[in-house]
């Protein structure tokens, strides 16, 4: 069988399927649980700056869930996601360069 | 193999890269998207702390409230994606039932939006009160018009689905909404936590 353009990029893009809507009701339940967990640890005075990294760890787990579910990058073609995480690396460049010329970190 | 993923999606395209240009192009977008929010939420962090005069985040921020709203975000996520596999799976009367679903929800954290707003006005918090106010209603504005063109994209596609413009084999035009609708979700859950969450916590500030 010829190669054809692109035929690269769709082997990668190969996958088994949309999720069910069962998948989607769960992704959401999760969702909601890990923001019940937001708001409830929230309350924890005693946690003083340790909440930082356990807020951080669980928005960017539900940041995760709803790109790879919802938006399909676990599904989808790895280009999407090269594009998408780009972009993400590059604003997480753009925060940071930010924080940095304010001197946020002295 | 080629065969086989379009079988499976129907979304087989002549193009050098393989994949839909404009799916490539929504992709692109998102990606440069999350560039100017992430400008903004820099700018909200670097100010934080800094105003001489009230109000202050803890003045005003009711954390229960923007729960709910953030709830009702989430939701609306989770039926726009069911709008999707409605569609795909071709009831188009699920998928319109979804669509507005996701609509309604939207319209409604909209609404959450605008009561906080005006609560924070008449606790004096305008754009120009302070370099809070300043960065807060930037960001959050700038959201909830993200949020706004996202609810108009919705509900032109569930009326147009009436006169016959959507039907399972261009999926893909929901597909686009779908992910902009997903990519306003996953902003606010940036926003709910380095804004709100962070912004009145006292063993932070």
């Amino acid at each position: 069988m010829a190669q054809e353009p692109g035929t690269e990029a769709q082997g990668a893009a190969v996958h088994t399927g949309h999720p069910t809507p069962f998948t989607y009701f769960k992704v959401a339940m999760i969702l909601s649980a890990i923001t019940a967990v937001e708001v409830g640890i929230f309350y924890i005075e005693d946690l003083g700056k340790w909440i930082i990294p356990i807020l951080v760890v669980l928005s960017a787990a539900k940041f995760a869930l709803v790109a790879m579910f919802y938006m399909h990058l676990r599904y989808d073609s790895r280009i999407f996601t090269g594009m998408f995480v780009g972009g993400i690396t590059l604003a997480i460049s753009v925060t940071l360069a930010i924080l940095g010329l304010f001197q946020f970190f002295v | 193999m080629a065969e086989a993923t379009a079988a499976i999606h129907g979304e087989h395209e002549e193009t050098s890269t393989g994949l839909n240009n404009r799916k490539l192009l929504m992709w692109a977008f998102l990606g440069s998207d999350c560039m100017f929010f992430a400008s903004l939420i820099a700018t909200y962090v670097v100010y934080q702390g800094k105003s001489l005069k009230g109000p202050f985040p803890e003045d005003v921020f009711s954390i229960p409230i923007t729960s709910v709203s953030t709830f009702v975000l989430l939701m609306s996520s989770m039926s726009m994606v069911l709008a999707y596999a409605a569609l795909r799976q071709g009831s188009v009367k699920s998928f319109r039932i979804w669509i507005f679903s996701t609509a309604i929800l939207g319209m409604t954290f909209l609404g959450f939006q605008v009561f906080e707003f005006r609560d924070f006005v008449h606790e004096g918090l305008t754009l120009k009160t302070n370099l809070f106010g300043t960065t807060f209603f930037t960001l959050t504005g700038f959201h909830g018009a993200h949020v706004t063109l996202g609810v108009i994209w919705l509900l032109s596609l569930g009326f147009h689905s009436f006169k016959g413009g959507i039907t399972p084999d261009n999926h893909l035009d929901v597909d686009l909404a779908a992910l902009y609708w997903h990519f306003v979700d996953v902003v606010w859950i940036i926003i709910f936590t380095v804004v709100y969450l962070f912004g009145v916590f006292p063993g932070i500030n």
